[in-house]
Parts: C-alpha cells; structure tokens; sequence
C-alpha cells in the first residue's frame, strides 16, 4: 500500500482523497498535544521559511497560521497587500517570484480572487496553502470543523451536518460540503433563496428552507457569517429581517428534538445570524473550533513540507 | 523476554536508588509496552505507583530532508514538567542513537530532569552518537544490513526478538 501524502499544494478539498483527508485529522491529534505544553514549540520545521501573503482582511486565520507555523519552529513573514508593491500594480506571480528569490519554502496564501491559490502553486516551486482564495475554498476552515465534529461525535459517517446562512458567498461552505460528504456524512444547506448558489442540489445535499428545517434535521449546525461586505446589496431587505427568519436562537433550539452541537467559523455577528446565547452556550464547540485550527494548520504544514521533489515549473511565457 | 525485563526492572530501582522521583518513558512504538511492563513490575516488587508516559520523537528527527514523505506522528504523554524528575527512556532496540538523542531534546521542552537513564531491551551496537545505556536487556552484534525485529505480544500477538540477516 503505497502511503497517502498530500502532493505540494493544499488548494482545496474538492479534489482532495478521503484518504488524504483523514491523514490531515489524524495527524493533527498529536498536535493538539504540543499546544498544551509549556514550551509550545516543536522542530518539525525548522529551518523552513513561510511567508503568509494576505490580499484581504483576516484575523483568525492569519493568527492561526501563524501560531501553526512558529509552534513548528518555521521562520515566519507576514505580507498584508495594503502596504505592499501589490499597491503599485505588482501582479501576483512577480509578488510571489520575488518572495521566492529570498529563498522562502512555503506560502500561505488569502486572496480575494477564487482560484488564486491553484494559479500560484502552478507557477512556484514553494508549497502553497489557500488560506482563502474569494467563493471558491477555505480548507483549513473545513479541516478544522471536520476535527471538531470528529472530536464531538467519535466518527463523520452519518452524521447529520446543517450549513446555515450565506452559503452563496461562502467558500467555508463549499469546503465543508466536500470534506464532509467525502467523509460520509450528510449535508443540509439552509438560506434565504437569493444567497443558495443555483444548482447547489446536484453536489448531494439536502435543501432546508426554512431554519426551523435544519434545527430538526440536523445533528450540528455550522452557522455561517453573513458576509455584509461581500453584498453589494439585494440579497437580503435587513439584517434585522434576517435574524427574524434565519437567526438562530435559544427559542427555535429549544424545538429541537435532541441537543444541536453549534458551530461558526467567526466572525460572529451576533444578534444576526446567530443570538449570543446560542453562541455562549452549553452546546457551542465555537471556541474548541478555534483552538483545533492551530492543530490542523500545523498537520497541514508538516505533511505538505515533505514536499514532492519531482515538480519541476511550468515553461509559459505569459502570467499576468 | 519476560527474565530480562524483570533484571531490567531490578536494575533500574538499584541504579535510581529506589523509586522517589522516577518516571519510565517509553518511546513510540514497542518502547510503551515495554515501559508499561517494567512499571508494572517494579510496582509489584516495591508495592508503590510508578508514574509512566510516552514519546514519539517523529517531530525531533534529524533526517526530515531524506525520508520523503512525512512518517505518522504518534501521541506523545508527559507531564506538563519533568523538573527533578528522574527519567528512564525505555526503547526496544538501540541502534545509531539518534532516537534517544531526539528524545532527550524533546524532554528538554518539558523542564529539567535531575537525571536521564537510558534502558534498552536490545543493544545491537552501530551506534552514530555518544550515547550509552545504562541497563540492557540483552547484547547482539549485529551487521548495519542485518534487522532486530522486536515483538509484543500487546500489539503483536507474541513476545519474540528475531535477528533477520540479509544474504
């Protein structure tokens, strides 16, 4: 049996093997363990430079990568795009090029292009993590909820996971659903009609219309954030509208037939897609969400830096 | 197996001058069942609780750029402080030592220990590093083609050591 690796780049979930998937979770148990120690810092990595390019705003997941990669002992550069030659005009590719004529070794990458990270691993030598790259994906997000529902329920199969919110403008929601139904658990997709991508049935997930449909359905709810800044207005008449009819509250939990575990990738809007009891209670896995991303970046970064020594770069003249 | 690990046992009370203090490691894999063993042993003899974990040394390897793809990474259980703590690193096979010398770094990540001994169920020579055990099971010479496989009857189904030479 040949063993599973997961190649140079994590672009996505889409095209990645259950296989592969399980050897990320698997592989972040132990590095649950290293975040708990008083000297947090294993050598795994060092010597190895990473650089996080950031091209949009993050906080959680910049900080995370972070943490992931200095707790592996890698030496760290942070590159925001306000501040950078991007400013001026710099494509990508010159951007990262450059980066890699200072000899760095890996490049996490958020971008507000969908497809920027697969572009950018085309095209350099250094692994590539897609951090988030527009409406396409957001594995790490993926990555780390499968860990908190694996940790919750002992197993993915057959359990029954609700996206509830925005999933039109969501990238977190695309990786989730394929990580999960890889995974062997079911799917519901719950939103108001004008934020439901077209065609969305035919990736094998259940339509919940109606909020109340997901509470009694489902065994966990991934609430997602209503993404304001993405909306160029007309998806929803308010926000205040939304909380009537897709909030999720103490009140319609309370209908449940069993206890819901309560995910959200954050930021939370509180008061809008989801009430702060709901987010502050008993059920909430919010913040173990958080604490397990340090883990799965760390898996993430460890097994891609074991490289695949047979890529060699594309020979095109013209990348803009 | 089961003699040698019972004068392992005998042996690492005499050298630690008791059991105040003392902690058995066994390093991931066969190095647990053993550590388990011999604790459970030394219990028996000196009718006290012997404190034991584990340690995978994956992540403190020295070869990470020839082995191709990255191995699994076991669970590692230790204390969250090992300070004044007398440690015994129980492995099956001591070989280049280069598994200890990674153990012994990784502990250092836990505090300070107020001393380090190192028993092996097989000390096969061919040693890379200056590291020497302090109680062994058994001595085999062995060639650097030859293989000391060591199994457990916990994850193997049989105690046994089988030196597999290469023609």
């Amino acid at each position: 049996m040949a063993a599973v690796t997961l190649g140079k780049d994590l672009v996505g979930l889409e095209h990645a093997s259950a296989e592969q998937i399980q050897l990320i979770l698997d592989t972040a148990e132990p590095f649950k363990e290293v975040s708990e120690r008083a000297i947090k810092k294993v050598p795994a990595l060092r010597g190895k430079t990473i650089v996080n390019l950031f091209f949009e705003a993050s906080t959680r997941t910049r900080i995370s990568f972070e943490f992931a990669e200095k707790r592996l002992s890698a030496d760290t550069v942070n590159v925001a795009a306000t501040g950078s030659s991007a400013e001026k005009g710099e494509t990508l590719v010159d951007t990262a090029r450059n980066l890699e004529a200072m000899r760095i070794d890996m490049v996490v990458i958020r971008h507000q292009s969908s497809g920027a990270a697969q572009f950018l691993g085309e095209r350099i030598r250094s692994n590539v993590v897609n951090a988030g790259d527009g409406k396409h994906e957001h594995p790490t997000q993926a990555l780390l909820d499968l860990l908190t529902l694996r940790d919750r329920f002992k197993r993915i199969a057959g359990i029954k996971v609700a996206i509830c919110g925005d999933i039109l403008h969501s990238r977190v929601a695309r990786s989730n659903i394929w990580g999960l139904l890889k995974l062997g658990a079911e799917v519901g997709v719950c939103g108001p009609a004008s934020l439901m991508p077209r065609g969305i049935e035919e990736l094998g997930v259940t339509m919940l219309p109606h909020i109340e449909d997901a509470i009694a359905w489902a065994d966990a709810l991934n609430i997602l954030r209503l993404q304001i800044e993405r909306m160029e207005g007309g998806f929803i008449p308010s926000q205040r509208e939304y909380n009537r009819v897709f909030g999720v509250s103490s009140e319609r939990l309370a209908k449940a037939p069993k206890d819901l575990l309560i995910m959200h990738p954050g930021p939370m809007n509180r008061g809008v897609e989801i009430d702060s009891d709901v987010a502050d209670g008993p059920h909430s896995v919010i913040l173990p969400q958080v604490t397990n991303g340090v883990a799965v970046r760390m898996a993430v970064l460890y097994l891609l830096s074991g490289g695949s020594p047979e890529w060699t770069a594309p020979k095109t003249g013209d990348e803009s | 197996m089961h003699r040698a690990l019972t004068r392992m046992a005998a042996e690492i009370v005499e050298q630690c001058h008791g059991t105040d203090g003392l902690f058995l490691v066994g390093i991931q894999r066969r190095g647990v069942e053993l550590a388990e063993r011999i604790a459970t042993m030394i219990e028996s003899t000196e009718g006290v609780t012997v404190p034991r974990g584990k340690v995978d040394i994956t992540l403190y390897r020295d070869d990470f750029e020839t082995v191709g793809p990255r191995p699994i990474v076991g669970e590692t259980k230790l204390p969250p402080s090992l300070d004044g703590k007398t440690i015994v690193i129980v492995d099956d096979v001591l070989y280049t030592g280069r598994t200890v010398r990674a153990a012994l770094d990784e502990f250092a990540d836990f505090g300070r220990p107020k001393r380090v001994l190192l028993a092996v169920l097989i000390d096969r020579g061919g040693r890379e590093l200056p590291i020497c055990p302090d109680i062994v099971g058994e001595t085999v010479p062995t060639n650097a083609s030859d293989r000391v496989d060591v199994m457990v009857s916990e994850l193997d189904g049989r105690d046994a050591v089988e030196l597999v030479r290469e023609d």
